[in-house]
């Protein structure tokens, strides 16, 4: 059976822990000299981005890699979508190779869902235009579950362009979802209308922010100013940027990157303890390798059939000895030697 | 002239195919035309292509060599009349053609439609109006008019030659597809229409305010992060529109009306005294914003499907008479454009063999809406441009549909007639279904499966 992770929407909060647990088992092995579990041999992990992306794409593929995946990565630079190719040829295409997963990052709403109707393949929605992160919101979930410990009742604030932020939309859902109160705020021109629907309040100014635990503080992007939503980056900097004056001490500061320095962020706060934007990049890896793991390997079906188990038992992922994780996962005997894996 | 009078254009001229007239005697069926006093069980003869003969059920008879057909558990209804439809013809006949949209016309039960000139070419010339009406006169299966745009290639700024358009045949005019954006310009036109004597059709939306919009700006738009359009994008334009129209003392047509605020903005502009008339789509009547959570493209069109409020407000306006006619605004695209994510996708919905068992499936059947008054709504389109009203009474040209109300069947199963898929009701189980259409005293649509025997 073939599965996906295309909106937070489809997680219930145990499937959430789930993956949050599996991931810090992940934080172990991220922790030893060869940062790499036989868990995905001989699988093939696709990534197909239609944008520009460092962290996203780059996290995908190490946690692929650490799982032992092959990976492909395919860009829309010197791929043949420049030469106009819709994108359901591309994935029939791609399909070909016979990919356990693809990883799709694309401009525009939808992208995800249409990919895992035209592949056998599983999908991993890697942001879909303005819609959705979901392995942001979940890694975002992960550092601050490890640096506080109980999600439960607290207070998080969201600040900044949520209209145009796919973060924002994720994260508003996750964070609900654990049990937070989740505030959005932000200028006016750049809250959507209905946006309290997603179970989250709404306010225009800082006023309040004191109540925060967590000051989650979204990207501003300077086309937002040619498209007139703000006045100027000195007026939105005046009223919603979080620098120390803001900032109180027992608040958590997170950010999912890239910050614009002396825009939403002040440098003060960035680098203060406070801060969990470097933690939050570290948690990509663990955490992807724990949904890649969860989608593929995970699961009861998967591990009583390919384990050959009459008991069902889950094949432990962390496990070094490559023979026996190639026969959990694959189903079948094959003779590998004993040593650390590659 | 009272405002009334002026909603109902001059008498027009509609193309079709030459064909045999019908002889047809259908037997014991539902016979329903409110405005005929007719609603009960019946025999209505059809003969020369007109209505020969009502009576009650078993009581006439077939003349020699005339059809009889057991309309036992059928419905018979005036044929629909559709104001609004894309035939795509010229320019994109892989889409649809003059042959195949008529032909999916008359598969949905209507015995007449109007043809919208966003084609490419646009239809802003009489060579290019002239040339569709000899096409249809060689291929149309159903009676088809065809309006010509308001503005040169629909660019908003020059009028076009109206007065040699509405000589050549113009039903009336319009840039559908884009609205007007001056008003302006549109003044010019409510003062030229003195001259060519049509009503202008207006598509109403600010695209200052529909921005990059590509769904309802709502709940849902905001779960997705997909730019909406708001209802004021279209209320404010058809009261704006409506105050020209007022002040000018001009005739026009609210195409597509999508919003709660549209429908209070036209009732109160007909309650001015303004010359003005309004449409709704099945789809904007039966389906609301939810309806695209799943980022269906089938289901992005424009205007985008809204709120249910909207939904509920538009339904009050068919029933109160605010909106005058079902108009489906179908709009074929070819399955690789809609196989694009949502924001990319082109706007539009097929909708002609579909409208009827649509409104009857979400209106009827749960009671909202009473049959007779989903009859009235569907063949009213016409006498806004100047059209009969098609009527089972004696002596009119044969406009019929025979329909049966207790067929199941779902959307895109059984394949359609036009040549675009891209219904947004596809996949969906809708109850009645089209048997027999007679359009212009022909027969123009007879279900593979329909029963008929000699006489």
């Amino acid at each position: 059976m073939k599965r996906s992770l295309l909106s937070i929407e489809d997680l219930a909060r145990g499937d959430i822990e789930r993956i949050l647990d599996r991931a810090e088992s992940f934080a172990e092995v991220s922790g030893r000299a060869i940062k790499k579990v036989p868990a995905l041999r001989g699988r093939t992990v696709l990534n197909l981005f239609y944008e520009a992306s460092t962290r996203t794409s780059s996290s995908f593929e190490l946690a692929a890699k650490r799982l032992s995946a092959d990976t492909v990565s395919v860009s829309v630079q010197g791929s043949s979508v420049e030469k106009g190719e819709s994108l359901k040829d591309t994935v029939r295409t791609l399909s070909a190779y016979d990919p356990a997963l693809v990883v799709i990052r694309s401009p525009w709403a939808g992208a995800a869902e249409l990919v895992a109707g035209w592949t056998p393949a599983g999908v991993v929605n890697a942001g879909d235009g303005k819609r959705e992160h979901p392995t942001q919101a979940l890694l975002d979930l992960y550092t601050l579950w490890r640096r506080v410990g109980r999600l439960d009742g607290l207070k998080v604030w969201i600040v900044g362009d949520v209209l145009h932020s796919r973060v924002a939309r994720s994260n508003i859902l996750a964070f609900v979802r654990m049990g937070c109160e989740v505030t959005v705020a932000g200028p006016p021109t750049l809250i959507p209308r209905e946006i309290g629907s997603l179970g989250c309040r709404v306010r225009s100014s800082l006023d309040e922010l004191g109540e925060a635990d967590v000051v989650y503080a979204l990207r501003m992007q300077r086309e937002r100013m040619e498209d007139a939503f703000v006045p100027s980056l000195r007026e939105y900097a005046e009223r919603y940027q979080i620098d120390a004056r803001r900032l109180q001490s027992h608040q958590i500061l997170m950010h999912p990157g890239p910050v614009n320095r002396g825009v939403e962020l002040s440098a003060e706060v960035i680098d203060s303890p406070q801060a969990l934007i470097s933690q939050q990049v570290e948690s990509g890896v663990v955490v992807r390798m724990a949904v890649l793991y969860e989608l593929l390997a995970s699961g009861d079906e998967v591990s009583a059939a390919a384990s050959g188990r009459a008991d069902g038992a889950v094949p432990d992922p962390l496990a070094s000895d490559p023979g026996r994780a190639v026969e959990a996962v694959r189903g079948e005997r094959v003779a590998v030697p004993v040593g650390p894996s590659r | 002239m009272s405002a009334a009078d002026r909603r109902t254009a001059a008498a027009v001229e509609l193309d079709a195919r030459s064909a045999p007239p019908a002889c047809l005697l259908v037997r014991g069926a539902h016979l329903l035309d409110t405005r005929a006093g007719l609603d009960g069980p019946g025999d209505l003869l059809v003969r020369e292509g007109r209505i020969a003969e009502v009576g009650s059920a078993g009581a006439l008879a077939a003349p020699e060599g005339c059809e009889e057909l057991d309309g036992t558990g059928l419905h018979a209804f005036p044929a629909f009349f559709d104001p609004h439809v894309h035939l795509r013809t010229p320019g994109r006949e892989d889409e649809e053609t003059v042959e195949s949209g008529t032909r999916a016309a008359a598969a949905g039960g209507f015995g007449g439609i109007l043809a919208m000139p966003n084609t490419e070419p646009v239809v802003d010339t009489a060579p290019v109006l002239l040339s569709l009406r000899e096409r249809a006169r060689a291929e149309a299966h159903v009676p088809v008019g065809f309006l010509a745009a308001i503005t040169h290639a629909q660019a908003g700024t020059e009028l076009t030659e109206m007065a040699e358009l509405a000589d050549t045949g113009a039903v009336a005019f319009t840039d559908d597809g884009l609205p007007v954006r001056s008003a302006g310009v549109l003044r010019l036109a409510l003062q030229y229409q003195r001259l060519a004597g049509r009503p202008l059709a207006l598509h109403e939306e600010d695209p200052g305010l529909s921005g990059p919009g590509a769904m309802h700006e709502g709940a849902v738009s905001a779960l997705l992060g997909v730019a909406g359009i708001p209802s004021i994008s279209e209320s404010t334009m058809v009261a704006r529109d409506a105050a020209v129209a007022g002040y000018e003392g001009g005739r026009v047509h609210m195409q597509h009306l999508s919003a709660g605020e549209s429908v209070e903005a036209v009732a109160n502009a007909k309650a001015r005294g303004v010359a003005v008339s309004a449409e709704a789509s099945p789809h904007h009547l039966a389906l609301a914003e939810d309806d695209v959570r799943a980022l269906d493209t089938a289901r992005k069109m424009n205007p985008p499907l809204r709120a249910e409020a909207d939904r509920v407000a538009l339904v009050e306006g068919l029933r109160s008479g605010a909106i005058d006619c079902v108009a489906t605004d179908h709009a074929p695209h070819a399955r690789e454009e809609k196989e694009e994510p949502f924001e990319l996708a082109p706007m539009g919905t097929t909708g002609l063999e579909t409208a009827f068992a649509a409104l009857y499936t979400e209106l009827v059947v749960p009671g909202v809406l009473p049959l007779g008054l989903v009859v009235e709504r569907m063949t009213a389109g016409g006498a806004l441009f100047g059209v009969p009203v098609p009527t089972l009474r004696p002596e009119a040209e044969a406009s019929v549909c025979l329909v049966d109300l207790e067929a199941r069947w779902t959307v895109g199963e059984t394949g359609y007639q036009s040549r675009s898929i891209n219904s947004c009701f596809a996949g969906r189980e809708l109850v009645s279904r089209v048997r027999l259409t007679v359009a212009r005293g022909a027969v123009a649509w007879r279900e593979p499966a329909a029963a008929a025997s000699p006489a």
